[in-house]
Formats: structure tokens, C-alpha cells, sequence
């Protein structure tokens, strides 16, 4: 009904519609280039975008009121479907607030293959966006490599926890089993086996020259734009804002690692695109420095059956593939959460688009839909 | 000037673009090290991880025994109602009453695989099995009864 061209022409002060001679196209829900169910309602003058409005609500689950009728064990699972991409490490925020709530201490085993998962579902993350966002743009080539090596690691995530994607690995307390025997030796093979492809990345696609005049200075989000609109993850990095929570709050053993955080300070797709290509080196660091030191000891710290947080609020947060992710739990002492609310890094990045969006022609938005890194779910929980 | 850095962009833009086409033949001339799998045609030969999570089965002796008790903490453990237990009085040889099961529901249709049942089960009853290819035609067919007609509980399990 809003779509109706009279309206438009009539020259309408509607904030949907624009002014005379406006056309308003829509991306989405199904496009191919949204990755999902995004919705783009966007106002054309010619060929230059003049808006962008996202409408939401295509995916809604409604997991936040979901969660108040499961208990503080059960409700982590549901988190693995939010940012399906980086479901591990949204499992470990909800486990770090009950954990919190219930001051459970963690053996420092069960820590070290936490943060062990966290990195390998990082690096995971990351090589699908590049395949995606390159296949987004035209290049097609590079997501065959990205999958390839991200099947390495969707093999070690099979073996150890059981699943490719939703793993759901992470209990209050610890992880759900102990690492596979042959973990190690699996994640030393994919260290080696990246390291060598890594650089394959840089020549077929960093140093391309279309893939060049396409990222640069497209979709410049400024420092200042950059926290005012809560953007964090990459997309903040990318426009020279220090913003990784492993740095600043850091959880679990991050505080006595020794990795880098990744600053670039141009703020365009191409500084997030390489903020996301560098960051997969740190998390190897990560890993490399890990895989030979893990301790000893138990893997999950010993819990009472039942769990009930105190009645008070929690909040603990964790730096995801996008950004911060965090987790807001009201109690009332019951065995259920009275209320939960969930920080995604998505729904915050994706608000910055219309920013950057306007004044930019229509192809661009591609670029910067792509280097934004949505994952739909986990804007629209 | 301008002519100059012209030629120059184009330059590097076609060196650019051979850098990616070196690429592209290496693998054009490499076949082994493609891992591409020839999915239905190597079934016979698929080697599935042991802890992969396919469903909830309830492994059975050759006696047609069990290790079920009845205690639905799987029930309770359960995030989205997929397992009902149904218990029944049993009398025991010595002429007492004792609780066992009927019938373990198990509805795959509602199940997320999240593996919380299995690890709640204080007899080890319940265990992941590695099948994938849940497809069938009837939805009624998804509601499995986990259990074996006429199987009994195992000796000593409590």
C-alpha cells in the first residue's frame, strides 16, 4: 500500500516516500545480497541514494521472551541462533552471566578450550564473510576458498562438540565435554594449512584492482559517527575506534595473552575489510600461543542441579566476530530468568547504514552492506 | 602527468588481475587438491564424527534390556518438550511395586540436538546416534517411542 506510485508523486511529505520525482525501491526480504531477511526501503534520486530505512521484523523469534520460560541452563542453547556464525562465543556470554550470578569458579581448563573455541569460531566467522562479501561484490572464486579452510574447522567443531554450527558446548561452569584426543593435532594441521592460505587471500582478492576502486572511500563512517552510533567489532575498528572488549574487559585468560587489536583509522570498506583480514592472523596468534599449554584439570567446574541466580541484575558482555554481544539477566531468585535482554553487535551496525549509505550510488550499497558483516538473526532476534 | 599515471594504473591492474588468474590455473592444473566430496555416491565410505549429534536414541542389549529408570530428568533437562516419559507400575518378582517406563516419546521434529538430555541421564540411558538424513514423508513418522516393545530394565541399574 505504501508502495503506491501516486502517492510519490503528489510529492508527499511522508518520511518514507521523499519528494517528487523520488523513486523507492526495495531490497529485500529476498535478495541474494542481504544474506537473509533484510528488508531495505531505499529512496533513489537517479541513481544516488538519498535513504535507507531497514525495516525489521522478517526473522523475529521473540528469543529474548522466550528465554524467561527456560531455565539458566537451558537458555543458552537458543543464543546459538541469534548470530548463527559465531554461536560459540554467544554461548559464552550467557554462560559468563551465570556464571557471575552464581560465582562459579572455572577450572582453567575449561577456559582455555573456551577461548581456544571462541578464536577457531572467530577465524570460522571471518572466512565466511570474505567468501560472502567477495561473492556480494562479483568475485565469485574466494568463497570456494573460504569454505574450504572453514571446513577445517567446522571438522574440529564436529569432533569435539558435536555440531558444525550450533554447537552449544558451553555449560554454566565449563564446556560440555572434554576436547577430542585429537584436537590438537587437528588445530596445529589447520594452523599450518591457513597460514599458507592466507596469503592466497591477499593476491586474489586484496590486491585486486577492481576489487580495489570498489572498497575505497565507499561507505566512510567517521570516528565520531562511529560511537554515536553504537557500531562496535570491526565495523568501529575499521573508523579507528578501540573498542575490543578482550582488550578493555578482558574475560577468561585474555588479559594474559598476547595479541594486538586491530585499529584502522580510514573507515571505509576497505579499512573494515582489513581489519577483518588482520584479525584472523591475531586470532592464530591466539590459538598458537594456546594449543600447546592447556592445563590440566577439570573441564567443568562442579554445579548445584538446579540453578538459581540471585535476585539482582547481571550483566557480562564478550567480543563476538561483529562486536560486542552482551547479556543483561534480571532475577527474581526463581530457577527461570525474570527477564533477559541480549546486546547484539548486528542490530547497533547496522543502524549506521543509512549514514553512510547517503549520497552514494545504489551499487555501493553492496560494498557496504557486505563489509558491515549482518548476519540477519542476529539483528532481528 | 596524467598520461603517465594512466598508463601506470593500467598497468597494475592488469598485473593485478594475472596475480589472481595465477591463482585460478594453479588450481586449474592442481586436481588432487581439490576436497571436493561426491556426496550420495561415497555413503558406503562417509566416516561421521563420533560425537556428532544426530538424535536421541536409547541403546538396547541383546537381551532387550535397558538402562532407562524413569526418572524424566531428560524431560526436565529438555528445552523444548521433545521427550515425554510414560511410566507405569510393574510388579517386581519379589511382589513389589515399582515404577518403569512405558514409553519414552521422542519427538525429532522439535528437537534441537542440543545434547542437554543426554548429559543430564544419571544411568547413561539415553545417547546421541549419528544418523543425519531425517527426511520421510509423513510428519507422524518423527515421533519415535525411544524404547523396545517388551524391554525391560537391566539388572542394577537404579
Amino acid at each position: 500500500m505504501y508502495r503506491n506510485t501516486d502517492i510519490i508523486n503528489e510529492g508527499s511529505q511522508s518520511p518514507s516516500f521523499g519528494e517528487a520525482g523520488d523513486l523507492v525501491i526495495n531490497v529485500g526480504p529476498q535478495h541474494p545480497a542481504t544474506h537473509g531477511v533484510l528488508h531495505l526501503v531505499i529512496t533513489l534520486n537517479g541513481e544516488t541514494i538519498k535513504k535507507v530505512e531497514p525495516h525489521l521484523g522478517y526473522i523475529h523469534r521473540s528469543i529474548e521472551k522466550m528465554c524467561e520460560s527456560l531455565t539458566y541452563r537451558q537458555f543458552i542453547y537458543v543464543t546459538s541462533r541469534m548470530d548463527y556464525l559465531s554461536s560459540h562465543i554467544n554461548n559464552h556470554a550467557c554462560a559468563l552471566c551465570v556464571e557471575k550470578g552464581m560465582q562459579i569458579e572455572v577450572p582453567e581448563r575449561a577456559q582455555v578450550i573456551r577461548v581456544l573455541m571462541d578464536e577457531l569460531t572467530r577465524i570460522a566467522s571471518h572466512e565466511l564473510w570474505w567468501g560472502a562479501m567477495a561473492m556480494d561484490i562479483g568475485a565469485f572464486t574466494p568463497f570456494f576458498h573460504a569454505f574450504r579452510e572453514r571446513e577445517t574447522i567446522n571438522e574440529i567443531m564436529e569432533d569435539t562438540c558435536g555440531a558444525r554450527l550450533t554447537m552449544n558446548y558451553m555449560v554454566p561452569g565449563g564446556v560440555m565435554a572434554d576436547i577430542h584426543p585429537e584436537f590438537q593435532k587437528k588445530v596445529k594441521g589447520f594452523i599450518t594449512l591457513f597460514k599458507s592460505k592466507v596469503d592466497e587471500y591477499a593476491e586474489l582478492l586484496t590486491g585486486n584492482i577492481i576489487f580495489k576502486n570498489r572498497m575505497k572511500d565507499v561507505g566512510v563512517l567517521s570516528k565520531e559517527d562511529a560511537i554515536s552510533f553504537g557500531c562496535t567489532g570491526p565495523v568501529a575498528r575499521g573508523s579507528g575506534v578501540s573498542c575490543d572488549i578482550r582488550k578493555w574487559y578482558p574475560y577468561e585468560i585474555y588479559d594474559k595473552l598476547d595479541f594486538e587489536e586491530i585499529i584502522e583509522t580510514a573507515g571505509d570498506s576497505l579499512a573494515r575489510y582489513m581489519v577483518r583480514l588482520r584479525e584472523m592472523k591475531q586470532s592464530v596468534r591466539i590459538i598458537e600461543q594456546l594449543i600447546d599449554n592447556i592445563p590440566e584439570g577439570d573441564f567443568q567446574a562442579k554445579t548445584k542441579a538446579v540453578l538459581k541466580l540471585p535476585k539482582g541484575e547481571f550483566y557480562s558482555r564478550v567480543e563476538t566476530a561483529r562486536g560486542e554481544f552482551g547479556v543483561y539477566i534480571v532475577s527474581e531468585g526463581a530457577t527461570t530468568p525474570y527477564r533477559i535482554k541480549f546486546r547484539s553487535p548486528g542490530f547497533s551496525n547496522l543502524s549506521a547504514l543509512d549514514h553512510m549509505a547517503r549520497g552514494s550510488k545504489l551499487g555501493d550499497l553492496v560494498a557496504m552492506m557486505g563489509t558491515l558483516d549482518l548476519v540477519i538473526p542476529d539483528i532481528d532476534r | 602527468m596524467f598520461i603517465i599515471d594512466y598508463l601506470k594504473e593500467v598497468g597494475g591492474a592488469v598485473k593485478s588481475l594475472l596475480k589472481g588468474m595465477r591463482r585460478t590455473g594453479y588450481y586449474f592444473t592442481h586436481h588432487k587438491e581439490i576436497i571436493t566430496e561426491q556426496y550420495p555416491d561415497n555413503k558406503a565410505t562417509l566416516n561421521l564424527a563420533q560425537r556428532f549429534k544426530g538424535e536421541v536414541v536409547m541403546p538396547h542389549d541383546e537381551k532387550n534390556e535397558h538402562r532407562c529408570t524413569g526418572c524424566t530428568a531428560c524431560e526436565l533437562a529438555c528445552p523444548n518438550g521433545t521427550i515425554k516419559v510414560i511410566t507405569q507400575f510393574v510388579m517386581t518378582p519379589e511382589g513389589k511395586k515399582k515404577k518403569a517406563i512405558d514409553k519414552l516419546v521422542y519427538h525429532l521434529e522439535l528437537c534441537t540436538m542440543c545434547n542437554l538430555c543426554v548429559i543430564a541421564c544419571p544411568s547413561d540411558a539415553i545417547v546421541m546416534a549419528q544418523t543425519f538424513e531425517h527426511s520421510v514423508f509423513d510428519r507422524s513418522k518423527l515421533t519415535k517411542i525411544l524404547n523396545n516393545p517388551d524391554s525391560k530394565i537391566m539388572d542394577g541399574v537404579e
